[in-house]
């Protein structure tokens, strides 16, 4: 019998997919294991313990900072769905019309320039701006994470639209439904896969951000990845591990639930 | 007469263009506010006289800012040199980013190759563990490799153990450290847009080349290469732009020596105290970034006007 030809077959390739698995999952693992380490230092193992995630769990610091995270993502989020779902109503089935490139572009905006330069630009203009009203809350960071999440909630809004049947909403209006119940009932029920997908999103893309954040905020204003961004010039013990873990386990909860609303959807 | 409903449609799509804009003002005006206006500020900032405290003086203007980019004077006899350590970094971040990119290339093409052959059912689940990465927090990878490539971290200890090595390597806070935390971090970058132009690849192709004897190199390399090159330059462009703008990774991984842009930027602002020489590197920054773009772009359209794929 003839060996079985596979033209699939590259030399070496599933050898160095292998080992680039265990590349990407190795250091995650070794920092979720050492959040569980008993001892002080991140050198030894010295036996299993829990006593970081109690300290973690106790430092009022993290929990604020884990709190103000929350609180300016859910905001952002929200903010950026509802910008996004619009504008991508307003981008989405239509001819061509004077303007439709001016939009992508602005909308896409925040992916083309390097995070670094839109922080030290928003850090000159609110430094300014908080001089002048005296206002320094979390207002600024809020709307700084709302810009920057509205590309990640346009798109998969925008995706679903693209492939969405006119004749529901044809239908809607030769049996005299208002264009706003046309909406109501019919466009906003058939969007709302796309418009969990583009929250779910942005609401990751806020949780995560570090760059903006760190220029951007006032003093006292920590989220919780600029506090470990503080805390990793300093000894570190594992309770930054057992921080990291939790908001590990935060973020692969998001995905994955992202992931099964995607595939229910296709 | 006969042009009463033309006039009307006309108007209905005026009326419709109004609103179509209506609809976009929100996330016009707030990206506007928030992210494409302060460039503009920034651009004006970058050619005024600097502030003793940071900040600048309003209304003096000065090129001292951008002169400072590339060259500086002496403060004994105003001879006027390059500013070797701004060139320096320069090369360092774009040096870095090209090995980056390269070095992504190398683990992140049989990767995506290897998912895109594996039967439809499992090929899912191998995209959702290169995924998950991806939607990690980047400080957190980083802090992970960190712990990794430290003096007393698992590499180290491992070799000693064997006996490779007596004294631990030092890796951390040298440019080596600073590699490695890119490829890590931007690894999924290179491997998501291969896999999906992998996705699509037509086999039957890669068999009419065996039947004419190419070798698996020449299949690989005439045949599967020029028909992936969508996904291989964005993947690339992907992976090369943020590693130039890079600035947690560096930070924590290269400590204070070994900066890279982002670094040398948020110094101005910081202990510098220079805020148009910031301005004026960020700008220069961005322009880079979007002659990579520009690159990107004019490639796409034309290996989409070629047709494959």
């Amino acid at each position: 019998m003839a060996r079985y030809f596979d033209v699939k077959r590259q030399t070496g390739f599933a050898t160095i997919a292998i080992v680039t698995f265990v590349l990407l999952y190795l250091p995650i693992a070794i920092l979720v294991i050492y959040a569980f380490n008993e001892g002080e230092s991140l050198a030894n193992w010295e036996g299993f313990s829990l006593r970081w995630f109690v300290a973690a769990a106790n430092n009022d610091a993290v929990k604020q900072a884990a709190w103000r995270s929350l609180v300016i993502a859910a905001f952002a989020a929200t903010f950026a769905t509802i910008a996004a779902t619009m504008a991508a109503l307003a981008t989405t089935r239509t001819r061509r019309y004077r303007g439709l490139t001016f939009k992508y572009a602005m909308i896409n905006q925040p992916l083309m320039v390097p995070e670094i330069v839109t922080a030290v630009a928003l850090l000159i203009v609110f430094s300014q701006v908080k001089v002048w009203t005296g206002y320094s809350g979390l207002g600024y960071l809020i709307l700084a994470h709302t810009a920057f999440c509205i590309p990640f909630a346009y798109l998969p809004v925008r995706a679903r639209l693209e492939n969405m049947d006119l004749a529901l909403e044809s239908a809607a209006a030769d049996l005299y439904a208002t264009p706003w119940k046309t909406f109501r009932r019919i466009t906003l029920p058939l969007l709302q896969p796309g418009i969990v997908a583009g929250f779910m999103l942005a609401f990751v893309i806020s949780l995560d951000d570090v760059v903006i954040t760190e220029f951007v905020k006032s003093g006292g204003q920590d989220t919780l990845p600029t506090y470990m961004l503080g805390q990793l010039r300093r000894v570190i013990t594992p309770e930054v591990n057992a921080i990291a873990t939790l908001f590990l386990a935060l973020s692969v909860l998001i995905v994955t639930a992202f992931f099964f609303i995607n595939r229910q959807k296709a | 007469m006969a042009r009463e409903p033309e006039l009307a449609a006309r108007q209905a799509h005026r009326a419709e263009i109004r609103s179509r804009w209506l609809l976009s003002a929100p996330a016009l005006i707030i990206i506007f506010v928030a992210a494409v206006g302060p460039l503009f500020v920034m651009l004006a900032y970058s050619v005024m006289v600097r502030g003793d405290y940071g900040d600048v003086r309003f209304g003096e203007f000065s090129s001292e800012g951008w002169f400072n980019v590339f060259f500086q004077r002496d403060i004994f006899d105003d001879t006027i040199t390059y500013a070797d350590a701004h060139l320096s970094i320069f090369w360092r971040s774009i040096r870095l980013s090209l090995i980056t990119t390269v070095s992504t290339l190398i683990l992140g093409f049989p990767t995506a190759y290897f998912i895109a052959t594996r039967p439809r059912h499992t090929r899912e689940v191998w995209v959702f563990l290169i995924t998950i990465p991806f939607w990690t927090n980047l400080l957190i990878r980083t802090f992970a490799m960190q712990e990794v490539i430290r003096n007393e971290g698992v590499v180290n200890t491992l070799l000693q153990a064997l006996g490779v090595i007596d004294q631990p390597i030092q890796i951390l806070y040298t440019d080596w450290a600073i590699l490695f935390g890119m490829v890590y971090v931007y690894l999924p970058l290179m491997v998501l847009p291969l896999y999906a132009s992998m996705e699509r690849l037509d086999f039957r192709l890669v068999e009419a080349g065996y039947d004419l004897y190419a070798g698996r190199f020449a299949v690989l390399r005439r045949i599967i290469l020029p028909l992936v090159k969508p996904g291989l330059v964005a993947g690339s462009i992907l992976v090369f732009i943020p590693s130039l703008g890079a600035y947690v990774t560096p930070r924590v991984l290269g400590g204070g020596k070994n900066m890279m842009l982002g670094n040398l930027i948020e110094l101005q602002f910081g202990a510098g105290r220079n805020w148009p020489l910031g301005a004026a590197l960020s700008i220069t920054l961005m322009v880079i970034v979007m002659v990579a773009l520009l690159f990107y772009v004019r490639n796409a359209s034309r290996s989409g006007a070629t047709g494959h794929g």
